[in-house]
């Protein structure tokens, strides 16, 4: 059996997974994959998130991706921090870098274990705040600034690629460099809010092929976290493990504990259990229906018949489940064009499947935001 | 002398996890990632701290003779990733 094999069967522990502690933000991205912005009442405690770290301990999962919503808003972040760090499980987060001071750089640089990722979505303040929130930019910046000053070598500067920052490629390159950071490119998913702009944002056809060549000329030295895997039907296969890794070696705890097949998937369909549950995440890692499910045989429907399914795998499965299209063909941003197809073949009329639990702020205000964006009302 | 005949441990920063393909290594100083694809593999790894040499190690965790030098370029490169480090070699 191939190590790919082995992954699609499943793993004792999984090897990505993602914690969002809170829905609480201070900002309202209007791609945010978790719709986030309140915090909700049922939030795992301080008490509950230890004893869950407890397991990933007991389960040997060396490091958590963290993020929310904004971790750094929940009142014992530090604390869950030294925790983790403290019980031997490495903890890499997400920020908009508004909680980053000088000194709290400080102490990260001067904590093994811990990794940092500063999102930013405009290699410019006009790009980037469009989509992020006004002063946004400046923000990161100065959290890049503090983080680089204090030492901290090779943190994140992670970055969803979309139609407007598609050709800025080579300017958040620069800028990554410029600040002792390590670029990585993620996929804008059409899951939580991002469903809402995905039409308007998503990277055309064009772009996805400039994308698929600017990653394959540099490599490894550009973090992915396998997000675009689907591209490889262009040719050549790029860094990573090339498939789709929900509920196999991939899945997400939200805020209140339960348990999704992939961070891009918070809808009910794929939520497998909760970790206040009898058995705590283990039982659901290793004995949740749906992830057993997941491990078995996949059925690659229309895809089969394409001489580039190997490649591609049909492609991510949030992607086509939050356009409408089934789970068995291809992905929307297919590069032989049968997503665009079948996404034509869609039922204007058939409503989209949202995000089970939605935690934005203020939504009718999504409307009247300054963005350039054509946004359609929730 | 070649990998195979000089005496390595596991770096202290490395942890390895079982799996059924052969075992996980993640660095928590690089955060790198490896997959030991044989259980064989793991096994050497595991013991090399308590093998004068690799080639014990690998001898010992059950590698046949014909396939050592599949597992010597595999713990060249474990080496090279700082998985696994060189020691002192003890006498015996």
């Amino acid at each position: 059996m191939t190590l790919v094999e082995h992954f699609e069967r499943g793993l004792d522990a999984p090897i990505c997974l993602t914690w969002e502690l809170t829905y609480a933000c201070n900002l309202a991205c209007v791609h945010c994959l978790s719709s986030s912005g309140r915090r909700d009442p049922r939030e795992l405690t301080t008490a509950e998130c230890k004893s869950v770290i407890d397991e990933f301990a007991r389960m040997q999962i060396f490091y958590v991706n963290v993020g929310g919503g904004e971790p750094t808003v929940r009142k014992d972040f530090w604390e869950l921090l030294r925790y983790a760090v403290a019980h031997d499980v490495g903890v890499k987060f997400s920020t908009n870098g508004s909680r980053i001071t000088a000194a709290v750089a400080r102490e990260l640089a001067g904590t093994e274990y811990v990794d940092v990722q500063i999102s930013l979505d405009g290699a410019t303040a006009e790009v980037n705040d469009a989509v992020r929130g006004r002063g946004s930019y400046a923000t990161a910046l100065k959290a890049m600034g503090y983080l680089s000053e204090a030492g901290m070598h090779g943190f994140k500067l992670s970055v969803v690629v979309t139609r407007e920052n598609v050709s800025q490629l080579d300017d958040f390159k620069a800028l990554a460099d410029a600040h002792g950071a390590q670029l990585r490119l993620t996929r804008l998913r059409p899951a939580g809010r991002g469903a809402d702009v995905w039409d308007a944002l998503h990277p055309t056809a064009v772009q996805q092929l400039e994308l698929y060549r600017w990653l394959l000329a540099h490599g490894d030295g550009v973090l992915t976290g396998d997000s675009f895997f689907h591209l490889a039907a262009y040719g050549e296969a790029l860094p990573g493990l090339g498939m789709c890794g929900a509920g196999r070696v991939v899945c997400l705890i939200d805020p209140i504990g339960d348990v999704y097949a992939c961070p891009f998937a918070i809808h009910d369909q794929f939520r497998a259990g909760n970790v206040r549950g009898a058995g705590g995440f283990e039982s659901v890692w290793r004995e949740s229906e749906l992830f057993a499910q997941l491990r078995g045989p996949q059925s690659g429907g229309a895809c089969t018949s394409c001489g580039h399914y190997d490649s591609c795998r049909g492609g991510c499965m949030a992607a086509k489940f939050f356009t409408g299209l089934p789970l068995e063909g291809p992905d929307p941003e297919c590069v032989l064009g049968h997503g665009e197809a079948a996404l034509a073949l869609v039922d204007q009329a058939m409503e989209l499947p949202k995000p089970s639990p939605d935690h934005s702020r203020r939504r009718p205000s999504r409307t009247c935001d300054e963005s350039p964006l054509t946004v359609i009302a929730g | 002398m070649t990998v195979i005949d000089r005496a390595w441990a596991v770096d202290d920063q490395v942890a390895l996890r079982p799996e059924p393909f052969g075992a996980l290594a993640y660095h928590f100083g690089t955060r790198r990632l490896s997959f030991l694809k044989s259980p064989e593999l793991f096994a050497a790894v595991r013991g090399l701290a308590e093998h004068p040499t690799a080639r014990d190690a690998c001898l010992a965790a059950g590698v046949d003779e014909t396939r050592l030098a599949a597992y010597e370029r595999a713990l060249g490169t474990l080496a090279e990733t700082g998985m696994i480090r060189e020691r002192e070699p003890v006498r015996r």
